[in-house]
């Protein structure tokens, strides 16, 4: 692969990798206070959907995005409802979430514009359009990081950025908050936060409540900005590929960082067949770059690459003692 | 909380949570601006009107007994599969290389050996996640939803580089042999003078009801049986009465996976007679739904994928001759699953209130 292909393919990495790395944050937050999240494909379809019609409808892609992130926090306070209030189980409430959103977006966009389930294509103001960052004409023509200035990181919607900004913050908040702190202790052992006088129940449903903007900027971005619309089942399976990339970063926000952009980059190079043939002098079956995330997944899960323990309290309810 | 009779546990509240799943779906019919009444008629004479529903909806019927079933072994072992529609696909796999190894005479040779390769397919792909759980401590859950999507990977490259025949476009195996078609309502005496119109249901329906006695008598009239049972209920008070996790984890789940897979029988082998793409098409998740709504017991297993195979079938036929999406489908099965799974609680408290004052007014 040469330089000016590997720009090509980081660049469109960048742009795939950003909603796993949404919707690995949204994850992160929910299973760090100890609230198992699967409903993170549902919640990421209800944004797209929310936001595709709304930007559509209105023209405003902002309005879009506020919808979105309506839609995912309805979903996520659904889920705590389930798994918080009447202490159900968390990973069936994900499911039914995921089932409801894949009928729910086709039976509401086919109600408002009948296009078969879609939206109709965003254009103009409806639409994130690319920004450059500053410097990115003048950096370009110096060798090595110019390109990597100019091609890569500058040249993308808003949404990109913030995804990226959305790192150092969660990092931030976690380990540098009282909330994160607490955050971390709810998701460990909830017991020792409650006899601190912190309610777990507010602790969770705020935790919930991130989750949902989160994976709204998530879905808004694949509707507003990755492509123009949303489409039936356009999310594709990415939100468990978002579930995958947080065990794989065992639940740390830098390395979620680093895991999603590894699957992006993935799902850039199966998009390029041609490159993979000539770099590495056989053609590799797309279906194995699209199974490889998985498998990488499980391989982490089993603990052959260090061990990915889980927040020690995830999935279980609460119950108060009396 | 107060506990309810153990009747009411069991009959009302997956029937009040199927009430609460059909209301908030009518009300959604209402809000996209449909007739609510209009859709419950097309779907009870679309799938319950004819012989001809009737055998559309015994068809789905059969496919989601299989994967109920598949969820409810597990389930009483204390693990949550939802890996059955990877492993039905791959249970369809091992269908394909059953049917299409040997030019089978007759199909009643063809079904056992085509079972057979169902059955270890699926086991197969449910063998790894069950040992990552048992011996590494890897989430079930994860990881079967990991391997749902390694499957379908799989599937499509073998069918577009390896089983696809020379010159044929669609990803698609060869046709099976006409000695492995499987006799369906229309060709089984007696059932004929009913199923005039050639339909989709067959044989496979009477090996699930079997599945179902099977399942049974396996999970409460065995040793094995009561071993994953008293796994499921208390980890610790099992391995104190010498039962080990290890095998009862990977016992269950491969009798889980087994019976995903078996699925295929009806589906690649009964109906589309070649193994296509996504084969399964969502029945194993079905499986959850249907485990959930029948109290993970057979019998009640049996009548939820009766339950489903109809709105399968209505919601269809609804599709068709409403403007109301097909869609509705996953709506009312997400919402199943989220009354009887995870707001269960919720609809007991609902009905604590009335049985409360009956307590009193007995005493």
């Amino acid at each position: 692969m040469d330089y000016a292909t590997l720009i090509q393919v980081l660049d469109s990495a960048l742009r795939l990798a950003t909603p796993l790395l949404l919707a690995c944050l949204a994850g992160l937050f929910s299973e760090r206070g100890g609230i198992f999240d699967i409903g993170l494909e549902g919640k990421m379809l209800m944004a797209g959907m929310a936001s595709g019609a709304v930007a559509f409808l209105t023209g405003l892609v902002w309005l879009g995005v506020g919808a979105a992130i309506g839609a995912s926090i309805l979903f996520s306070m659904i889920h705590g409802l389930a798994s918080i209030t009447f202490r159900g189980n968390q990973l069936i409430s994900g499911v039914a979430l995921n089932f409801l959103a894949s009928g729910m977006t086709v039976l509401i966009a086919q109600a408002l514009f009948r296009q078969g389930g879609r939206t109709p294509p965003l254009t103009g103001n409806a639409r994130f359009s690319p920004i450059d960052l500053p410097f990115a004409e003048a950096m370009a023509d110096v060798p090595i990081i110019g390109p990597l200035y100019a091609e890569v990181l500058s040249g993308h919607s808003t949404l990109v950025y913030v995804a990226l900004l959305a790192v150092p913050v969660t990092w931030w908040v976690l380990y540098r908050t009282r909330f994160g702190l607490r955050l971390r202790a709810v998701g460990e052992n909830p017991e020792s936060v409650d006899t601190a006088g912190i309610s777990v129940v507010r602790l969770r449903y705020s935790a919930l409540v991130i989750t949902g903007i989160l994976c709204g900027l998530a879905g808004a971005y694949m509707a507003t900005a990755l492509q123009a619309g949303f489409g039936r089942e356009m999310t594709a399976g990415r939100g468990y590929i978002a579930l995958a990339a947080l065990i794989f970063a065992k639940w740390r926000p830098w390395y979620a960082l680093g895991a999603t952009f590894l699957f992006g980059f993935l799902q850039a190079l199966a998009l390029r067949p041609d490159v993979i043939e000539r770099s590495f002098g056989m053609a590799i079956p797309v279906p194995a770059l699209d199974a490889l995330p998985y498998i990488l997944t499980v391989i982490v899960l089993a603990g052959f690459v260090g061990k990915a323990i889980p927040p020690r309290a995830g999935g279980q309810p609460y119950v108060k003692e009396r | 909380m107060d506990k309810l009779p153990a009747w009411a546990d069991i009959v009302l509240v997956p029937l009040i949570s199927l009430l609460l799943a059909a209301v908030i779906s009518a009300i959604v019919i209402l809000a996209i601006g449909q007739d609510p009444w209009e859709a419950v008629r097309v779907m009870v004479q679309g799938a319950l009107g004819s012989s001809y529903g009737w055998g559309y909806t015994l068809y789905y019927t059969t496919s989601f007994i299989f994967t109920g079933l598949a969820v409810t072994v597990a389930y009483h072992a204390s693990q949550f599969n939802i890996g059955g529609e990877g492993q039905a696909q791959i249970g369809g796999l091992g269908v394909a290389l059953v049917c299409l190894a040997v030019p089978w005479p007759h199909w009643t040779l063809a079904l056992p050996a085509a079972m057979v390769g169902a059955a270890l397919f699926g086991a197969a792909w449910a063998a790894i996640p069950a040992y990552l759980q048992a011996k590494r401590g890897s989430h079930i859950v994860i990881t079967t939803i990991m391997f749902n999507y390694i499957a379908s990977a799989l599937i499509v490259y073998l069918l577009v580089e390896v089983l696809r025949p020379a010159g044929q476009m669609d990803p698609a195996t060869a046709r099976f042999p006409a000695g492995a078609a499987l006799p369906t309502f229309k060709d089984i005496p007696g059932l004929n003078l009913i199923f005039d119109k050639k339909v989709p249901a067959n044989v496979t329906f009477f090996i699930a009801i079997a599945a179902c006695f099977a399942v049974w008598i396996l999970l409460w009239r065995t040793r094995l049986g009561y071993q994953i049972r008293a796994y499921g209920k208390s980890e610790r008070a099992a391995i104190y009465a010498g039962i080990s996790p290890v095998k009862v984890i990977m016992i269950a789940m491969l009798i889980s996976g087994g019976l995903a897979g078996m699925m295929a029988i009806n589906n690649v082998m009964g109906e589309a007679e070649r193994l296509l793409q996504n084969s399964a098409e969502g029945a194993g998740f079905i499986g959850i739904a249907v485990a959930l709504m029948g109290r993970n017991h057979p019998l009640g297993v049996f009548l939820a994928a009766l339950l489903f195979g109809f709105l399968y079938q209505g919601g269809a036929e609804m599709g068709l001759w409403t403007s109301i999406p097909i869609e509705l489908r996953l709506l009312l099965q997400g919402l199943v699953i989220l009354f009887t799974g995870a707001l269960d609680n919720m609809v007991r408290m609902m009905l604590v209130p009335f049985f409360r004052n009956r307590a009193k007014e007995a005493a």
